[in-house]
Parts: C-alpha cells; sequence; structure tokens
C-alpha cells in the first residue's frame, strides 16, 4: 500500500514536471488568475489553457470524483498525495467552480444516475458554470424563511420570486436554486432545481461592492418555466421534491469545508516569511506576525486532520461549520496583517504598483468570508447546538 | 500518517483514559497528596500502576525493556494525565529522560533504565538557570577532573528534582554561555555529594527543586551521549518535552471545557439554564474550534517527532504556542463561565487554570515559542 503511494508520488511528480507550466506555479494573485469554466469563458494566457487542459485529460479537475463522472477515480489516499504535490510547487487549481465545490458533492450524494452521468460530466470539463441561488432579501441566516416559490403546472413549475448576493450570477450558465413548492410547510416544502439562466423570465443586476467590484448579483425570477425533467432519469430537481431542505444543509456543509480554506496552501501558511522579505523592523508587528504564523500553521494542522477524517467519515458531521468560522476569522486577520506591512502602498487603489490596487480590493473582500455561506456567529450557533449540545440553543 | 488515531492508538486511548480516570483522578491523586503536604507531590504507588500499564517505559526500546513507542504514543497518555491533573514524573521521566538516555551508553542505560521501566526510579531534567526558560545560555560548568568531572554551578525549578533518583543535568564543558557547542549531558545520581537542593511547592502544587551543585565529582561513565556535542540530545530533549507539555496541555484545557459544558447544562439563572444564553453558547463554541485546532497541532508536532521531520522544530513550537494560547483561554473562561463558585477551592475549575499556568511556563511560555517561531521561520 505503501509502495503503491511512493510510485504514485514519483509518477505524480513526474507528471506534474512535465504538465505545469510555470506561470501557473505561481500563487493567485487577483481574480483573473482563477479559470472558471462555463460557456463564455476565456483563459487569460496559454499557460491557464495548457494546464487546465493537461488536468482535464487525467480528471484532475476533480481528482476524487469516480472516472465515469469525469473524474480520476483517485482514492482518499492518493488525493492527498496529489494535493501535496501539487502544493509542494505551489500549482493553481486548474478549475475552480461551484459546481466543483458544491453542485458536484450534493449530486455524488443525492443524484440519480442519469444527473450524475450528464451534469458531473459537465462539471469535471468545466464546460458549464454553475451558480447558487439560495438568499433572499428577507431571508439570509435564516435561510429557510424563503420565499422564492414554485407553482405546480403538471410536467413544469412557474417559478417567481427574487434571490440576492447570487455570485457570479451574471457569468453563469445553469443556477441551483432553492424554490418553495409547498407554502404549509417550513422544512418539508422546498424543492432543490436546476435550471439555465438563459430561461425567458431570468434576469440578473449586479450589486457593487466596497471593493469596487460586483461580482455578486440581485436575481429575479419571473414566470420562469423550469420542466420536471431533461430527459430519461434525469429530474431537473435534486433528490425529492419538498425534500430540497436536506440537499441544501448538505451542500452547505462542502460549502463551508470550501470557504474555510482547509488544505489552502496559502491561505493556511505562515505570514512572517513572506513579508520579513520587505524587512520588518518593527518588534510589534514582528510580534504580531510570529502570533499569526502561529495560528495559522496550527489551523494548516487542523486543516489536514480535518480532511484525513472527512475522507474516512470520521469526525463530527457539523465540523465544517467549526473550520469555516475559524478559517474565515483566520484570513480576515491575514489580510489585516499584509495591509499593515504593507503600509501607504497598500491603500493604493488603482496604482500598477499594486495591480490596481490589488491588497486593498483583497483585504475588502476577505470581510465577507465571515458573512458568505453563513456568518460566524451563525456557525457558532451549529457549534453549540449541534456539537456541544447545549440547552435551548 | 493520517492525523487521527490509528486503531492500536485508538485502544491505547481508551485503555489510557479509564486507567487514568479511575487511579489518577483529581480527588485521589491531586487533592490527596495536596491536602497532605506530600513532599514529592505525586504518588510512588502509582507510578508502579503507570508501570503495570506498560507506561512508564513506552518510549525505551525493546532491547531495554520498554515497548518502543514514540511521541505520538506519549501524547495520548499525557493528554490524559492533563485531563485528569494527574501528578506523575511521567513527562519528565519517560519522555525526557528516556529521549536522553536514548543516545546513552549501554552501561548507563543498564543502570538507569530497568529502574524507570518497573516504575522503581524517578528522573528529573536540570536545565534552566533562571525563572524563565532559556536553554541557550548555560553557565553550569563540567570542569574535567582525573577521569571525570567536577560539576559547579546551579539550576532553578528543577520539577520534582527532589524526588528523583537521578538528574539530567545540561552543563558546559567548553566554550562561552551561550554557544552551541560546548555542551555535554550527566546522568548525575541523587546521593551525589555536594549536590543539594532546596525544593518549593508551585502553585499547581508540584513540587520544583533549587539545586547547587559544589563542586559534585562524576564518574567519566555519567556522561550522556559525547562530551562537547550535548547540544543536539539537549534540543532532543527539549522537544520531546514541549511536544509531550503540548499533548498535557490539550487535556487539561479538554478537562476544563468539558466540566464547563457540564456546567452550563446545569445551572439555573433568570429561570433558565445558563447555556441557553447566546453570549456564553459562542464563548465556548469559540473555545470548542481553538482546542480542535490545538488538539490537531499537538498530534502534528509529535508525529513529525516520530518522522524526524524536516520542520519538526517548528510545528514543536507552534504547538506548545498554540496549545498554551488555548489552555489559557479554556481555563479563564472555565473559571469565568462558573461565576462565583469557580474561585472556591472546593471545585476542581480553579485547580486546571493553576495547572495551566504550572505547565504554560515549563519548557518555554508563549512568548518564548512565538520568538522562536519568528526566529526558526527567517525573520
Ligand atoms: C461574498 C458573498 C458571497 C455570497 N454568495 C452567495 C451566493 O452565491 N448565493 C447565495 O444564495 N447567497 C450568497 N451570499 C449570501 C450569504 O449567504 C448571506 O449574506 C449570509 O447567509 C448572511 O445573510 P444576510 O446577509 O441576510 O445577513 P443577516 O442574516 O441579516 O445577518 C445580519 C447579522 O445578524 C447576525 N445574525 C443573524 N441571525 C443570527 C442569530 N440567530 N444569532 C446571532 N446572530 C445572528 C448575523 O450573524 C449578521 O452579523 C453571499 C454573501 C457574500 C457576502
Ligand atoms: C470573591 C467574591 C466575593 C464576593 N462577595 C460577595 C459578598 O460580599 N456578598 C454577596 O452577596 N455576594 C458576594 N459574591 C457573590 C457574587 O456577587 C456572585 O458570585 C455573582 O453575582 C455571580 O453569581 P453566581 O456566582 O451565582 O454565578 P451565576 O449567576 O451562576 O453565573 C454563572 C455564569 O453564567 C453567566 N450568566 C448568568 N446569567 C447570565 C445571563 N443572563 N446572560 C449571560 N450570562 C449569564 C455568568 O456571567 C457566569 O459566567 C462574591 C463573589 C466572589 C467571587
Amino acid at each position: 500500500m505503501a509502495q503503491d503511494l511512493d510510485a504514485f508520488r514519483a509518477e505524480t511528480r513526474e507528471w506534474l514536471e512535465a504538465s505545469c507550466p510555470e506561470e501557473m506555479r505561481q500563487p493567485v494573485d487577483g481574480e483573473g488568475d482563477v479559470y472558471w469554466g462555463g460557456r463564455n469563458a476565456e483563459f487569460k494566457n496559454e499557460a491557464q489553457k495548457a494546464w487546465f487542459e493537461a488536468c482535464r485529460e487525467k480528471g484532475y479537475t476533480v481528482p476524487d470524483w469516480p472516472k465515469e463522472y469525469g473524474g480520476a477515480g483517485l482514492s482518499p489516499a492518493e488525493a492527498k498525495v496529489l494535493r501535496q504535490e501539487m502544493a509542494r510547487i505551489n500549482a493553481r487549481p486548474p478549475l475552480s467552480s461551484f459546481g466543483i465545490w458544491m453542485l458536484g458533492p450534493a449530486l455524488l450524494h443525492f443524484g440519480t444516475e442519469g444527473q450524475k452521468q450528464h451534469f458531473l460530466n459537465e462539471i469535471a470539463r468545466g464546460e458549464i458554470r454553475w451558480c447558487q441561488g439560495y438568499s433572499e432579501p428577507g431571508s439570509g441566516s435564516d435561510l429557510v424563511s424563503m420565499q422564492t416559490f414554485g407553482e405546480d403546472k403538471g410536467d413544469h413549475w412557474i417559478v417567481n420570486g427574487q434571490k440576492i448576493w447570487t455570485s457570479y450570477a451574471d457569468e453563469a450558465d445553469w443556477i441551483f436554486c432553492l424554490v418553495r413548492t409547498d407554502k404549509n410547510d417550513k422544512y418539508r416544502g422546498i424543492t432543490f432545481m436546476l435550471f439555465d439562466m438563459t430561461n425567458d423570465g431570468v434576469s440578473t443586476k449586479p450589486i457593487k461592492l466596497i471593493s469596487g467590484n460586483s461580482p455578486f448579483c440581485e436575481t429575479f425570477m419571473d414566470d420562469v418555466k423550469v420542466p420536471k425533467s431533461y430527459g430519461e432519469g434525469i429530474p431537473a430537481y435534486v433528490g425529492e421534491i419538498n425534500r430540497g431542505w436536506d440537499v441544501a444543509k448538505y451542500l452547505l456543509g462542502h460549502e463551508r469545508e470550501m470557504i474555510s480554506g482547509a488544505g489552502n496552501k496559502e491561505r493556511s501558511g505562515s505570514l512572517g516569511p513572506k513579508l520579513a522579505r520587505n524587512g520588518i523592523d518593527n518588534p510589534v508587528l514582528r510580534a504580531a506576525l510570529a502570533e499569526y504564523d502561529i495560528d495559522a500553521l496550527a489551523f494548516g494542522c487542523m486543516g489536514e486532520k480535518f480532511l484525513d477524517e472527512l475522507k474516512v467519515g470520521k469526525g463530527h458531521p457539523a465540523q465544517p461549520n467549526m473550520m469555516k468560522y475559524a478559517g474565515t476569522e483566520l484570513n480576515k486577520q491575514r489580510h489585516e496583517l499584509m495591509m499593515s506591512a504593507g503600509g501607504s502602498r497598500a491603500l493604493e487603489w488603482e496604482s500598477e504598483e499594486t495591480s490596481g490596487g490589488t491588497p486593498a480590493r483583497s483585504w475588502l473582500r476577505t470581510k465577507a468570508n465571515s458573512i458568505e455561506g453563513g456568518t460566524s456567529e451563525v456557525m457558532l450557533n451549529v457549534i453549540a447546538k449541534r456539537i456541544l449540545e447545549l440547552p435551548g440553543a | 500518517m493520517p492525523l487521527y488515531l490509528d486503531e492500536d492508538q485508538q485502544m491505547l486511548a481508551d485503555t489510557a483514559s479509564e486507567f487514568m480516570a479511575e487511579q489518577g483522578g483529581i480527588e485521589k491523586q491531586l487533592r490527596h497528596w495536596r491536602d497532605k503536604g506530600c513532599k514529592d507531590g505525586f504518588g510512588h504507588g502509582l507510578w508502579e500502576q503507570f508501570a503495570e500499564m506498560g507506561f512508564t517505559g513506552m518510549m525505551v526500546d525493546e532491547d531495554h525493556g520498554g515497548l518502543g513507542m514514540g511521541h505520538a504514543e506519549a501524547g495520548i497518555v499525557l493528554e490524559q494525565i492533563g485531563r485528569n491533573l494527574t501528578p506523575s514524573p511521567f513527562l519528565t521521566s519517560s519522555v525526557m529522560a528516556a529521549s536522553a538516555l536514548d543516545a546513552a551508553s549501554d552501561d548507563l542505560k543498564g543502570r538507569w533504565l530497568p529502574g524507570l521501566v518497573e516504575g522503581k526510579s524517578v528522573f528529573a531534567v536540570a536545565v534552566d538557570e533562571g525563572p524563565k526558560h532559556n536553554p541557550q545560555s548555560i553557565k553550569t560548568r563540567a570542569e574535567k577532573s582525573g577521569n571525570g568531572f567536577k560539576l559547579t554551578g546551579a539550576k532553578t525549578f528543577v520539577v520534582q528534582g527532589a524526588s528523583a533518583d537521578m538528574l539530567v543535568v545540561a552543563a558546559r564543558t567548553s566554550g562561552g554561555d551561550a554557544d552551541d557547542d560546548g555542551i555535554t549531558l550527566f546522568a548525575v545520581p541523587r546521593d551525589a555529594a555536594n549536590m543539594t537542593q532546596d525544593p518549593v511547592r508551585l502553585v499547581d502544587s508540584s513540587m520544583a527543586s533549587h539545586i547547587t551543585f559544589d563542586g559534585v565529582e562524576l564518574d567519566g561513565d555519567a556522561v550522556i551521549g559525547d562530551v562537547d556535542g550535548g547540544r543536539a540530545v539537549l534540543n532532543k530533549m527539549l522537544s520531546a518535552g514541549r511536544a509531550g507539555a503540548a499533548s498535557e496541555g490539550v487535556g487539561v484545557a479538554g478537562g476544563a471545557f468539558d466540566m464547563t459544558t457540564e456546567y452550563l447544562k446545569q445551572r439555573k439563572q433568570f429561570g433558565k439554564l445558563i447555556g441557553e444564553f447566546q453570549a456564553l453558547q459562542h464563548r465556548a463554541a469559540h473555545v470548542y474550534s481553538e482546542l480542535e485546532i490545538a488538539r490537531a497541532t499537538a498530534i502534528k508536532a509529535a508525529q513529525m517527532l516520530d518522522e524526524d521531520a524536516e520542520k519538526a522544530d517548528l510545528i514543536v513550537s507552534v504547538a506548545k504556542a498554540k496549545v498554551g494560547k488555548v489552555a489559557r483561554l479554556a481555563v479563564q473562561e472555565g473559571v469565568q463561565m462558573h461565576g462565583g463558585i469557580g474561585m472556591t477551592d472546593e471545585y476542581d475549575i480553579g485547580l486546571f487554570m493553576k495547572r495551566d499556568r504550572a505547565l504554560h511556563e515549563f519548557l518555554g511560555d508563549h512568548y518564548f515559542h512565538a520568538d522562536r517561531v519568528a526566529r526558526l521561520s527567517g525573520y
């Protein structure tokens, strides 16, 4: 077993050496460095394209998914080796998508064979870009109070309502969306639907953020016709009708895992050595960095433990909430320190030196970490209730 | 290695947890010896039971009667020791001294290890010379004298020094006070002439000694490892101790935290269980999260020592510092959430606070290790 892994490691190293272009071995530094796939996707450069295509061939856009769904079918141990080897050379993720992080795991768990064959392969090949329609203006933390309604018309629904904070809705091809299909049952009256954003009646409006970017939208659904099926064995909903809340919660676990940054070397690595290159001559800042590095490296250990346990089904099912809480609070602190170390230069908003204000914009973006995917307060509520089993929580 | 306990380790954890709760519990050990004013601060009977369980020699190799286990396994036992505040010489004897003796001659091993394995002997380690951990500076000197050495100087806060049958003493055989080279470790028997002990009781009821060496004569075969080349052995011993202290700290924090969440589920105020107040829930959930991270880090540090990994020293310091911060948080929140009753001697929660303070100081506090993390990272 260990020998097989050693062989796999050697093989992986060789493959990475041959397949991962030098430009793709740099830390991600802004939105343009990430490839999201989709119908309208464009590669930033040749290297990004080559790296994505090499990974797609190997199934390495989703290494631990089964081969028949576009993955590489790696065992947990092999997937860990691949992660380690990619981290070793700072390889960028070849493809980022809500399909990989969120919808994919939900389909693997709840989907029909037909849905898996169809949607998972599309996701793995980066063909369709997905967005998440959960939040509504009146329903954020209290997600289950959502009101978007789908009226049953036999072979289809007519959906009306409004979603908000839909990340990249204006660039997404399809949406996975929570729709109320029974007004009388709060939890058992929600259906988890999948539909095309080009359907009549779907429209989006960007929301400008404090970072000056607008990756989010309000999404309006105005008499949208959603068929109940996309063909033999491919229903347009995941799980059962009216039982979408189970799927939604399962997916949130994966979303939180992803946002936590567990296993993300750039986010759980130390900061001091990097910033020290600019010379830290202030002992108080040095001490703050050392404190941060302790927390970051410790979180890195936790990330490793969390992923190891996840793969073998150990650990508490609510653990992703703890990881999300700890990881996002840490990431905010990381960017505070990067701003401090950067000094006035980090305040520049449009300059070339800062690639258009990257430090400041990234810092502002991280403030959302403890809000998106469930706020830190909500994470603490879940930990208190489900893990610590405190009363009345 | 995956970062969770494998089957054998889980079995050890279950055994250690049951044993320590039954035999090493607070009432039976800590309070018992404390209230008696015991000069050792721990029970030798329990130490022999440790031996029967196979704990005392768990890090000793099989050729010398031990079990040949690693830091990861020692950490499992230490977590249970911490959780029950069990006073014992396990960390100094079975982890630190055993790690140093690993580098000793067969003669020296033959002299000391059987007693350790049987639970008859207790060892202490004498490194520090002031109230803050500073192993870089060692002033105690050992001069060549005939076939042996003459030891002169003083060590402070040697945990269980006065109870120990043998002390691992770090002394300088050449060079300047802060040099890396020129350090030699000695195995000094308790009855050595010209050695005086001045024991003090610490806040956690443990005993520590201030020891003076006034020309203590040592045979040449008291040397552990190489003359002048002791820094590497010393570092190994310190790493073993620091990783071990981190595991024990996880236990202290975990014990305090469990006691606190239990209390939150029992105590009523304003007509509600206090655990229903979100102000307390969020703080408890925060402590839980930090504690999980600290535990992962302590396991990682022990594994890296076992694997002799390149960054082991760095992660050991991360673990000692992180656990230090987290255990502090857990015991302080523990006392706070117990309200007034947390301030009474009758309730155990305060005992956790005391043990945390002593353990935190041992082998470098959180500031010491933060500084070390920065240095090892090149800034
Ligand atoms: C960057 C980003 C990306 C996002 N992407 C998407 C997306 O793609 N799709 C999507 O559907 N949604 C998305 N969201 C929405 C996100 O899920 C919600 O913003 C989040 O769930 C919080 O809801 P809210 O904004 O309505 O805040 P509210 O729920 O109104 O919360 C306001 C404050 O009250 C606190 N609070 C609320 N309830 C409690 C409670 N019970 N106890 C204690 N405190 C409480 C909150 O913690 C918060 O501090 C995104 C948000 C952000 C910031
Ligand atoms: C050193 C000392 C001297 C004292 N001297 C005197 C004295 O001279 N005379 C006298 O009468 N009393 C005295 N007291 C008692 C003191 O006033 C009480 O200990 C204090 O009011 C707290 O009450 P409690 O101990 O019952 O804790 P509890 O009320 O049981 O509280 C336990 C925990 O729950 C929390 N909690 C309780 N209610 C809420 C809530 N609604 N929301 C959030 N958290 C909550 C508390 O903050 C605490 O963390 C003394 C106490 C001490 C420690």
